[in-house]
């Protein structure tokens, strides 16, 4: 029973009977006539449009690109030495060696687990809509999904909650010192160049900084000097409207909220770190008699999240790999909830009275009996796989569309988009042809079997 | 021979200890209220890559150049329906969604009818090498069509069906003819054989059998397959992109607007959209037979 159990077939297999089939000869005759009248349309259908344009395209794939000059295995040999054909060869074998086991594993969780909620068909009619739309458009959707800037596309939107999350990004983007006493880099931090000491107020002034990154802000302090710690201010040497002197806490001059500031010791080692408040102020209590450097850590200056490049040449396949699984899902998951749906209860039933756990239920009776149907599912999604053609062509920009090739693409580009070798393009599609034999084969015999 | 049900070599269990296994317990977990979130986030998630597209499409250019669409949530009144009053009145994408109902119709009326004709033959006509000939309908099924491209594009160029859409639409019957065949021959062979018998007796043409015998008892079956068909073609690229130049379909309409340098969002996304509503519609009207279609034809 290794045998599809999920085919519409009705059980009435093999020729049906017919009235007499030992009849006289001119009823023999005009019966073959009436059956080739019904026959005839589908016949020059399949004729016309497949058989011979499959033994076209088998021997034209031996000839030149003008179709003149018989070449041999030659167009093979191109199709197995040129880069962008190795890739896509190599792409597609990825899609088949991930696609399928994925979508069928995904299929069967979901399989599973939608059988212990109510509201299951709500849930896979959400899962399963994607399969009615077409795979260009599901790649248009995923196109838009990828936009690398994270406050447009959604995926790098999403990984950008997370990624903030664990690295907070600095409140200022950019910045510069006002004075000379100021010295590095936003990727370095900046150092007060003089020593301080316990009692001594430190200016820290910054421009070039936005007014929208220091909103929170409020007029910028001089804060009074603290027994037995170090103070300061960290404010945007800025008077707008113009006017001010640079280094010097003015009117209108805001402190900066939120700033990271760092006190080290002689050897460089960190002794404390503070945060500057909405006038700009810090304080480091307490610091002992020793001499310290202050400095704004770099944290401060630190950029918010960049966005994964999904679309770029490393990524993309794996991009389009996630959309195709987004759109196959529904279909694993419903083939398989039907075949879980055709188990006998009173067999699982069976099991769970003689004392076994849901998971030996699950290993033990559910999945043997499911196996015809999740070999199903396997199969089409390798077809599918090795078919696949309109998601990359419109998840990935052209300019990345060599990194993303595969198979189907890669005839389709030879033979339409611009190279227009239709030798070439043939033997790549006799290639795709070839893999695609032995399904092809396992139909056959499936059928003959059950005749 | 498949059966659905009563699978006589059943592995018999082994009886087990009762005690709460680790699979137990965790299924047992899995089955209450966090199964129950986990599952509703996960529906909701793949809500989401489509309702994106279709916030998107509600957004002037100016804001989806430098916004995503859930801004749409802090900012309903940016929402228009401008981008579609504007592809309604683009020639361009507005013949290119009536050449895809017209390849879509046509697709799908004479693929089941030719289809259904051979399937009847197949099923309840007894000719030499049947069996062959339907072996070889069920070695066809899953020939990719990059098999025919090229051929048939040199045919077309000279016999002028080339940009066509009488070229695309025989194109698209030709290869839905093989699983069609499949499928309603196979449905056929369950209808009784007493009725055809009874109807043979009573002096019945095979034409008179086949239109007010057969096809009234198969409808369901054929529903199954004109929602496929329907769907397959309307969300058909390749076949449209390879055989025609400017009869467009709406996808290879979408693509060419892809395809330019700073690709224009405020086209594409209501657009690809628009293209996606009538399948979504198929599909909510059609559910059942949606499904019955995809569990009896996953084979291709």
């Amino acid at each position: 029973m290794t045998d599809s159990s999920i085919t519409a077939e009705p059980p009435n297999q093999g020729a049906p009977p017919t009235a007499d089939e030992a009849g006289a000869d001119p009823g023999r005759r005009r019966r073959f006539l009436v059956a080739l009248g019904f026959l005839a349309p589908a016949l020059v259908f399949l004729g016309v449009w497949i058989v011979y344009p499959t033994v076209y395209t088998v021997v034209r794939s031996f000839y030149d690109r003008s179709g003149d000059a018989f070449v041999g295995l030659d167009n093979y040999g191109t199709l197995f030495t040129t880069d962008i054909l190795l890739t896509a060869i190599r792409n597609n074998a990825i899609w088949v060696l991930v696609v399928p086991a994925v979508v069928t594993a995904i299929g069967l969780v979901f399989g599973v687990l939608t059988e212990r909620i109510r509201w299951s068909v709500a849930f896979k009619t959400a899962v399963f809509m994607p399969m009615a739309i077409s795979m260009f458009a599901a790649g248009v959707i995923w196109h838009i999904m990828y936009t690398q800037d994270p406050s447009q596309g959604t995926i790098n939107a999403a990984v950008r909650v997370v990624s903030d999350a664990v690295n907070p990004p600095g409140v200022l983007s950019g910045a510069a010192p006002s004075g000379d006493d100021l010295r590095g880099s936003a990727a370095q931090g900046y150092r007060l160049q003089g020593e301080l000491k316990a009692g001594e107020v430190a200016h820290l002034g910054l421009t070039r900084i936005p007014a929208s990154e220091v909103k929170d802000g409020v007029q910028a302090v001089v804060p009074a000097t603290v027994e037995g710690g170090i103070t300061g201010v960290v404010w945007r040497d800025f008077k707008p409207g113009g006017g001010g002197t640079a280094g010097e806490v003015e009117d209108g001059e805001v402190g900066i909220p939120g700033v990271t500031l760092r006190l080290t010791d002689a050897s460089g080692a960190e002794v404390a770190t503070a945060t500057s408040g909405a006038d700009g102020v810090f304080t480091f209590p307490d610091v002992g008699d020793a001499s310290y450097r202050l400095g704004i850590a770099s944290e401060t200056f630190r950029e918010s999240y960049g966005g994964v490049s999904w679309l770029g040449p490393r990524l993309i396949t794996p991009a389009i790999i996630i959309a195709y699984i987004w759109v196959w899902a529904g279909f694993a998951m419903v083939v398989i909830a039907a075949g879980l749906a055709a188990i006998p209860r009173d067999v699982l039933e069976a099991a769970r009275t003689d004392g076994a756990t849901e998971w030996q239920v699950f290993r033990r009776v559910t999945a043997p009996l499911l196996a015809p149907v999740l070999s199903v599912v396997f199969i089409t999604m390798i077809i599918n796989v090795l078919k696949v053609f309109d998601i990359v062509l419109s998840v990935a920009p052209p300019s990345v569309q060599d990194d993303a090739n595969v198979i189907a693409l890669a005839m389709w580009r030879t033979s339409f988009g611009g190279v227009n070798d239709f030798g070439l393009g043939s033997a790549i599609a006799v290639f795709l042809f070839l893999l695609v034999i032995p399904v092809l084969l396992l139909n056959v015999r499936r059928f003959r079997r059950e005749a | 021979m498949a059966t659905v049900a009563g699978h006589p070599e059943t592995p018999l269990i082994e009886p087990v200890d009762r005690g709460e296994g680790l699979g137990h317990s965790i299924v047992r977990a899995l089955s209450h209220a966090p199964l129950t979130i986990l599952l509703a986030f996960i529906g909701v998630m793949w809500l989401v890559p489509t309702l994106g597209l279709f916030f998107t499409s509600l957004l002037p250019a100016s804001v989806i150049s430098s916004e995503g669409w859930w801004t749409i949530f802090s900012t309903p009144s940016n929402a228009t329906l401008e981008n579609y009053r504007n592809i309604f009145s683009d020639e361009a994408i507005t013949s290119a969604l009536l050449t895809t109902v017209w390849i879509s119709i046509g697709s799908t009326i004479l693929p089941i009818i030719v289809a259904a004709l051979a399937a009847y033959a197949f099923a309840w006509m007894d000719f030499p090498g049947r069996d062959w000939l339907f072996i070889g309908v069920i070695a066809m099924i899953v020939v990719p069509i990059q098999m025919a491209l090229i051929p048939i594009f040199s045919l077309y160029d000279r016999v002028h069906l080339f940009d066509t859409l009488a070229g695309l639409i025989l194109f698209h019957t030709a290869f839905g003819l093989p699983l069609a065949i499949f499928l309603l021959r196979n449905f056929f062979v369950g209808i009784p054989g007493e009725l055809l018998e009874a109807a043979r007796i009573d002096g019945a043409s095979e034409i008179r059998i086949f239109t007010r015998l057969i096809l009234p008892l198969s409808w369901p079956a054929i529903a199954s397959l004109a929602i496929f068909q329907f769907l397959w073609t309307w969300n058909d690229l390749i076949v449209a992109l390879s055989l025609a130049r400017s009869t467009q379909p709406i996808t290879v309409a979408i693509f060419t607007q892809l395809r330019q340098f700073g690709a224009n969002i405020e086209i594409i996304a209501p657009a690809a959209f628009l293209s996606l509503t009538i399948p979504l519609v198929v599909f909510f009207a059609f559910q059942r037979y949606f499904v019955q279609g995809l569990l009896a034809g996953s084979v291709k």
